[in-house]
């Protein structure tokens, strides 16, 4: 419990940070825009073919903003070895998981929070309903998780820009093609029993890679 | 808890490189020890593995008989540590900062305890600016503050002096005085570490060079300083 | 000695497996001479899969136990392992275009190793951007760990993926005898090959290290 508190102090420290700041977002979201406007044009904008490739350009859009999201996340601890502030106070490694993966988790469900309605606007597409919405929490969950752990890894490499993706993208196939899928059959007008399959392996994902990471994390801070 | 601290044998290796070989210490309650050593002889990996942010390859080290890594929560709470980097969000203000790093710690009557910190080393007038915006010395001195927040028994410091002029320097030996604490710190300035410290200790390639049990003179610290250097 | 035992038995086995696949076995009916390639094929797959299965086991030792000698199988592991699953995705592809008339397939298990192939090019550009060899060998644990992991989930979501398209069957009835000892001879022998490289490349990176640290302390010595 306790380590749940300290996790929520980090994790308020991260969004008070963007509060001051507006870093994230204000990139994040213009980068998402971009690059929904560039496929548009790729793909031309007519009905059917928005119905057709809209779902794997939003996470693959989603995939991309993550990515910076979390680069960025580990970027403010290490600029002044703040990491090493959180390792002598009195939490453990697994709290300061914890809260940069929160952090994260709220960033990128924050990200999508905008980007989606703009979609919605260029694509004429309705987006909310309570299946796409927990797809969305589904998969975010799991970007977030590993996202975090390579984040913090990619952050003490020397091509920290190179090294968050290459990992990344492997590594969330499962969650991306969930996602993808599940998301075109919701649009397509079906409902939970459909996508239940989708979303057990969302969840299996969660589950497996929060709490492996949970247990990793340490090794990767601690020298 | 007790402030004693007990080094036992610390090794360190990065890859093949021995950072740190078989070096023990041990500090009274209350004292201060002043650790000396040419460049590499493995002073901050010692204070890193004795803050716990690195592990040692063997053996341990004790506060109040405590091991740091099995007690670490109570060990941490006891703890500042001052590093070369301030360990400061340069995107936050300095307050925010400072109730951050007091929220970690529970840090009671928090308000109080910030303000009255950031008033002893002359930074309240900028309490409510970007760390971002700050000077080097006065990053430093509210490196200091943050490691003190929680009124640590044992305070690690590497390079403490470093960008602070006399009168922060100053302030910062007044505030460690408050209570009694253990200090241990690295100073690059002989005679200055020297007239801090009631012990002095040498590090020469990763192993202890010079520690004598008492108060030594100044003269014999140089001597002892020149001849490390003469090995390293 | 025993590396020479090793050697000994994976190079007549694999001279045997020579002569079975190209001279002994009769070929298949339907898919004619190129369903040879089957026969490596498989191996090849099942030794990536115990390289990898190795990697995983080994990065747990080591961060267990921080000891250099589990790094240097894991990392030996990964090597072969990365060689075996290359050659698997071409031996799979040289298949594919006579048997289906395409070079690439999205078929579970060839899409399964396509991804676990851009994991181990990752923890080779992980610990290539790392310095100093005990983070290496740490963070190169860390992707070795969670690659692994990912392993079923990757088969599964893509399984799923696929089954919205037909099926592929890759043999109608069973293996004929003379196939069935084929392939084992094939598989006992690439087993054999395999232990003897992971031994043979963990002594030379025991080697290395070696060196290098003799390496260091002349010129320490000599500064």
């Amino acid at each position: 419990m306790k380590e749940l508190r300290y996790a929520f102090t980090i994790a308020s420290k991260d969004v008070l940070t963007e509060i001051r700041t507006r870093e994230v977002l204000s990139s994040v979201v213009i980068f998402a825009v971009l690059v929904i406007i560039i496929f548009n044009f790729a793909f031309g904008s007519s009905e059917q073919a928005a119905g057709l490739v809209a779902p794997g350009i939003l996470w693959v859009t989603f995939a991309f903003t993550g990515i910076l999201s979390l680069n960025r996340s580990f970027i403010m601890e290490k600029e002044e070895d703040c990491i090493e502030g959180l390792m002598v106070a009195p939490l453990s490694r697994e709290a300061v998981y914890l809260g940069k993966f929160f952090g994260n988790t709220f960033f990128i469900l924050l990200i999508q929070l905008i980007v989606i309605p703009i979609f919605s606007l260029l694509f004429n597409i309705s987006f909310f309903n309570l299946e796409l919405v927990t797809i969305t929490i589904l998969a975010t969950l799991g970007f977030a998780s590993v996202g975090t752990l390579f984040a913090a890894m990619a952050v003490n490499t020397r091509a920290r820009e190179l090294v968050l993706p290459v990992l990344f993208f492997p590594v969330i196939t499962p969650v991306l093609i969930a996602a993808v899928n599940a998301s075109a059959q919701v649009l397509d007008g079906q409902s939970f029993g459909a996508i239940s399959q989708w979303m057990g392996v969302m969840g299996a994902f969660d589950v497996i890679f929060i709490v492996a990471s949970y247990l990793i994390f340490s090794f990767i801070i601690e020298e | 808890m007790i402030n004693s601290i007990e080094v036992k044998s610390l090794c360190r290796n990065f890859g093949s490189f021995k950072a740190l070989q078989d070096v023990s210490l041990v500090v009274k309650p209350g004292e201060t020890l002043a650790l000396f050593g040419h460049n590499g002889a493995g002073k901050t990996t010692l204070l890193k593995v004795m803050s716990t942010v690195m592990k040692p390859s063997s053996g341990s080290v004790e506060y109040g008989g405590r091991d740091i890594h099995k007690d670490s929560g109570i060990v941490r709470a006891n703890l500042g540590v001052i590093s070369h980097r301030s360990f400061l969000y340069s995107s936050l203000t300095a307050y925010d900062n400072l109730v951050f790093y007091s929220k970690l710690y529970g840090v009671v009557d928090r308000e109080k305890r910030i303000k009255q910190l950031l008033s002893s080393l002359g930074l309240k007038a900028r309490m409510y600016d970007k760390v971002g915006t700050y000077s080097r010395g006065m990053q430093q001195k509210l490196s200091i503050a943050r490691a003190l927040l929680h009124q640590p028994g044992i305070v690690l410091m590497d390079e403490p002096e470093s960008g602070l002029d006399n009168k922060a320097s100053e302030s910062l030996w007044k505030l460690l005085s408050e209570e009694q604490r253990t200090v241990v710190f690295t100073h690059h300035n002989l005679e200055k570490g020297f007239a801090a410290a009631d012990r002095v200790m040498i590090l020469s390639r990763g192993k202890v060079f010079f520690a004598p049990d008492g108060k030594c003179s100044l003269a014999e610290l140089q001597d002892a300083y020149s001849a490390s250097l003469e090995t390293a | 000695m025993k590396r020479k035992i090793l050697f000994a038995l994976s190079s007549v086995l694999i001279l045997l497996s020579f002569y079975m696949v190209l001279v002994f076995v009769p070929t298949e009916i339907d898919m004619g001479i190129v369903q040879r390639i089957f026969y490596y094929h498989v191996p090849l797959a099942w030794i990536a899969f115990l390289a990898f299965f190795v990697v995983f086991t080994g990065s747990i030792i080591y961060l267990a136990k921080r000891s250099t000698k589990w790094d240097n199988v894991a990392s030996a592991s990964a090597e072969i392992g990365l060689v075996f699953i290359s050659l698997m995705l071409i031996t799979g592809s040289i298949w594919a275009k006579p048997a289906w008339g395409v070079w690439w397939i999205w078929e579970p298990r060839l899409t399964t190793s396509l991804v676990l192939w851009f994991i181990y090019v990752a923890y080779f550009i992980v610990r290539g951007y790392v310095s100093g060899e005990e983070r290496k060998a740490r963070f190169g644990a860390v992707v070795g760990i969670i690659g692994f992991l990912n392993v079923p989930l990757v088969f599964l979501s893509v399984t799923l993926w696929r089954t919205q398209h037909p099926p592929l069957t890759i043999f109608s009835g069973g293996l004929e005898p003379p196939m069935l000892a084929t392939l084992l001879v094939c598989l006992v022998a690439f087993n054999f090959l395999y232990f003897y490289l992971l031994s043979e490349r963990s002594m030379m990176k025991n080697d290395e290290r070696m060196l290098s640290q003799i390496k260091e302390t002349i010129a320490r010595r000599n500064a």
